[in-house]
């Protein structure tokens, strides 16, 4: 078929694009910001019993220096803002984010004065999973969503700035 | 000791401090005049057949719209005696003030700099009396009937979009 046929057997053609997406999908190198009780079911996912690395996202990172999909997992409080928004700063591009669980996707079932309602208020999100708490394979399955995402962009636009000017 | 000889002990030795005592469930109560808290509480403490070494909690109540007034409240619990009492202060919510137990038991400092930041009551001779919870800039007493309960205060996020652009 086209070029390839002309290559024989051991050579593939393909963009730039598809693969710099397919490496950088294949091994998410997660930032696990675990807040509250989901974090719980966070840790489950990357225990043996359902084993994130089938998917090559199982290495949490606990510096945001060396990750590149940051799970808030849990409640964020007005007074954690500030410090889940200079850990997303700290990731270095390209970095995507997981809003995890009830509370980080809209402050869930606590309406009050001390917490703030969705992440999104200080950092894009990339994919919102609801659940109280969200189930290990419901994780999984958002990781996988994360994953479709990736292999969509263009490597070279990546860049987070134009969505958090627009939320200020 | 059991809860009743507990009460005797403590009446006994401050007859004019003691206003009221309840046994519920086989838990002692012990309503105290506001002057007398830090008194009561080194005596607590000090006696040997008490030895109310450990303080696990102190916390406040908002009895303002039915009582006009603030409760701070004190359980105790002796780790040698295995026995507990709760103390219970009314203070009136136009002076919410009283002496600390920083004195007494050290663990009193964070609890009432927590009971400080949730009900605005301060805590007089306490030696580092600042909030502990909420954050630096909040405004307000949350755990007061009168805060909305969803009364946030969303400068603070504000603040962190712009940190967070520059
Ligand atoms: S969504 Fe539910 S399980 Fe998750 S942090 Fe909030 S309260 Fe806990």
């Amino acid at each position: 078929m086209g070029l390839e046929s002309h290559l024989g057997d051991n050579i593939l053609t393909t963009t730039l694009n598809t693969m710099v997406n397919w490496a950088r999908k294949s091994s998410l190198w997660p930032m696990p910001f675990g807040l509250a009780c989901c974090a719980i079911e966070m840790m489950a996912v990357v225990a043996p019993r359902y084993d994130l690395a089938r998917f090559g996202a199982e290495v949490f990172r606990f510096s945001p220096r060396q990750s590149d999909l940051m799970i808030v997992a849990g409640t964020l409080t007005y007074k954690m803002a500030s410090v889940a928004r200079k850990i997303y700063d700290q990731m270095p591009e390209p970095k995507w984010v997981i809003a995890m669980g009830a509370c980080a996707v809209s402050g869930g079932v606590f309406n009050t004065y001390s917490v703030v309602q969705g992440i999104d208020q200080v950092m894009p999100v990339d994919v919102y999973l609801p659940g109280c708490p969200p189930r290990p394979e419901a994780l999984i399955h958002a990781i996988m969503e994360m994953q479709k995402k990736i292999e969509k962009e263009s490597f070279v636009r990546k860049t987070t700035a134009n969505t958090v000017n627009k939320l200020a | 000791m059991d809860n009743e000889a507990i009460a005797t002990l403590v009446k006994t030795n401050f007859p004019e401090a003691i206003i009221d005592s309840k046994i519920f469930r086989n838990e002692l109560t012990l309503a105290v005049k506001r002057e007398y808290i830090t008194e009561i509480a080194k005596f607590l403490k000090e006696n040997k057949e008490l030895d109310f070494n450990f303080l696990s909690d102190l916390c406040g109540v908002d009895r303002v719209e039915t009582h006009g007034v603030f409760e701070v409240v004190y359980h105790l619990y002796s780790i040698s005696q295995n026995h507990r009492v709760r103390l219970k202060v009314s203070i009136p919510s136009s002076s919410p003030t009283i002496s600390t137990v920083t004195g007494v038991w050290s663990t009193a400092n964070w609890h009432e700099r927590e009971t400080y930041d949730m009900f605005g009551i301060t805590f007089d001779g306490h030696p580092d009396l600042r909030k502990i919870l909420t954050p630096d800039d909040f405004q307000g007493h949350p755990l007061r009937k009168d805060y909305p309960v969803d009364g946030r205060q969303p400068a603070t996020l504000r603040e962190i979009y712009r940190r967070g652009e520059a």
